[in-house]
């Protein structure tokens, strides 16, 4: 017969904590911030057809640091009941906010469960405003939301960060980041801090940043109904030169 | 909460039918209502008639009237029939205006959930057969007077031309190279083109000979809404090209017809 045993809910809380945070220390960075025309979501990944910014819905994209395939699933899942909402009501209901909720109940309820291994992963689902932000108010303005592994969320404004070294990189981002820059401006702000975060961390990956080693897309605040671009890099090139 | 079952498929058709089959209610056949009901239905269900599409050297052209009728009354004098389905295809359709607005809906979102999770864009030919499936599925409403008939034109990224494509009921799917109408006033308009149409036509002369298509339609079917000088209603006209897909503006399909008229 096994002993019984007993450990506290706090300690089982810590352990998935410090599981899921030795995984995400790993994940490189995803940055999402507010521009003059929108949101730009710029991520350090070199791959060239596995993302991990991706569009959603009309208004609505997500980001993520951590596992790939954890990712992947969650974001076809997010497309899935975009589109069966939108389909049954009307496509403007279909709100980040919304798909914040979910997600963040799904990840909540992974991370309870006592027989399974807790999403290693942390989301950005950004929305871009109807408007320019600064007359619009609640649901029209540009929203971002953090969601951690355990469906933990936050609202976040003008930027946010996520992946292993996020916090080093908003610190970053406090000091240099200004209201209404133009896209070539956010782009180069992102890039220069990741070179900066490269540097000041030791290089062993010896990683750099080019435009083919980065990941950008932008919601944009244009008439057309999807306002999810992707950038090439043959266009990231150009605004970095 | 989030549903995160594999489906294991990028159709959306099928996902709606086994989560939400009551979304479908108005395409599916399994849910048609009996024989006797849609007899005595056909009377109070709007119906859309005439759409075209034509081949022009840089792509095509697509475009539609503006009524529905009820019986023999104007439903409806501002209805759309020509619905932009990615940035290079678009959807007119003909028949029972309910459904045949719910299946251009449904395709549109079919195509673009398929690029969002597939990561690319469904190609013209695979957005053609898919069209295929939907109007087969309509099958039972269309034995019943239901009838939805679509018409599908985009620009072939791959082939750099713009093509048609046709569907009969069962939902067999044709090509057609330069030009096609269907709907009530269909044949009308076809006779118009025959006339009119010729290989590599111009932006501006497809535009003219479309409006003249549907002039005539009007002129012929009394189902087909023609241009109305008063309430300014005037056809709906879309290019698709290799730069996407683009309304042609009111004022400009406004001028089309001041001029076919002042040579009448």
């Amino acid at each position: 017969m096994s002993t019984p045993y007993y450990v506290s809910p706090e300690q089982i809380r810590q352990d998935k904590e410090d599981f899921v945070r030795r995984g995400i220390a790993q994940a490189k960075e995803v940055v999402v911030l507010e521009y003059r025309d929108g949101l730009l979501m710029v991520a350090e990944n070199p791959r060239k057809t596995i993302y991990k910014i991706s569009e959603i819905y009309d208004r609505i994209a997500l980001a993520a640091a951590g596992r790939i395939a954890e990712y992947e699933a969650l974001r076809v899942a997010g497309i899935r009941e975009s589109e069966i909402k939108g389909f049954r009501y009307y496509r403007e209901d279909v709100t980040a906010k919304w798909l914040t909720n979910l997600y963040s109940q799904h990840m909540g309820a992974v991370a309870q469960a006592w027989d399974a291994k807790p999403l290693e992963i942390e989301l950005l689902v950004c929305e871009v405003g109807i408007t320019g932000s600064e007359t619009a108010s609640g649901l029209q303005r540009n929203q971002i939301y953090h969601i951690a592994f355990d469906g933990i969320y936050s609202e976040e404004e003008k930027y946010a960060v996520i992946g292993g070294r996020a916090t080093a990189i908003t610190e970053m981002l406090e000091q240099r980041y200004t209201d209404g820059l133009e896209m070539r401006a956010a782009l180069r702000l992102v890039t220069e801090t990741f070179q900066n975060i490269e540097a000041d961390t030791d290089t062993e990956d010896g990683y750099e940043i080019a435009p083919d080693t980065i990941e950008v897309a932008c919601l944009e605040q244009t008439a057309e109904r999807r306002r999810f671009r992707r950038l090439s890099t043959d266009e990231v090139t150009a605004l970095l030169s | 909460m989030l549903d995160l079952t594999d489906y294991g498929t990028s159709n959306f058709f099928q996902i709606l039918k086994r989560r939400h089959p009551e979304l479908l209610a108005a395409l599916h056949s399994s849910n048609a209502p009996s024989n006797s009901t849609v007899t005595e239905a056909s009377f109070h269900q709007y119906e859309g008639t005439t759409v075209l599409a034509v081949v022009y050297d840089a792509g095509v052209v697509m475009a539609g009237d503006r009524q529905a009728t009820e019986g023999y009354q104007v439903g409806e004098r501002r209805i759309q029939k020509v619905y932009p389905v990615d940035r290079h295809s678009a959807i007119a359709v003909a028949g029972a205006a309910g459904p045949c607005i719910e299946m251009a809906k449904l395709f549109q979102v079919e195509v673009e959930f398929y690029e969002k999770t597939e990561g690319m864009a469904l190609s013209l030919e695979g957005q053609a057969n898919f069209l295929s499936h939907l109007v087969r599925a309509n099958l039972g409403l269309a034995m019943q007077g239901l009838i939805v008939l679509p018409l599908f034109a985009g620009y072939d990224l791959k082939q750099q031309r713009g093509r048609i494509f046709k569907y009969d009921a069962v939902g067999g799917r044709y090509e057609e190279g330069d030009y096609y109408a269907i709907g009530s006033g269909g044949k009308d308009a076809r006779a118009t083109l025959k006339k009119r149409y010729s290989l590599g036509i111009t932006r501006q002369t497809a535009l003219e000979i479309v409006a003249e298509a549907l002039w005539d339609a009007a002129d012929e079917d009394i189902a087909t809404g023609g241009p109305d000088l008063i309430r300014k209603i005037f056809p709906i006209l879309y290019t698709i090209t290799q730069e996407g897909v683009s309304e042609v503006p009111e004022a400009t399909v406004e001028e089309l017809y001041r001029e076919l008229i002042s040579r009448l």
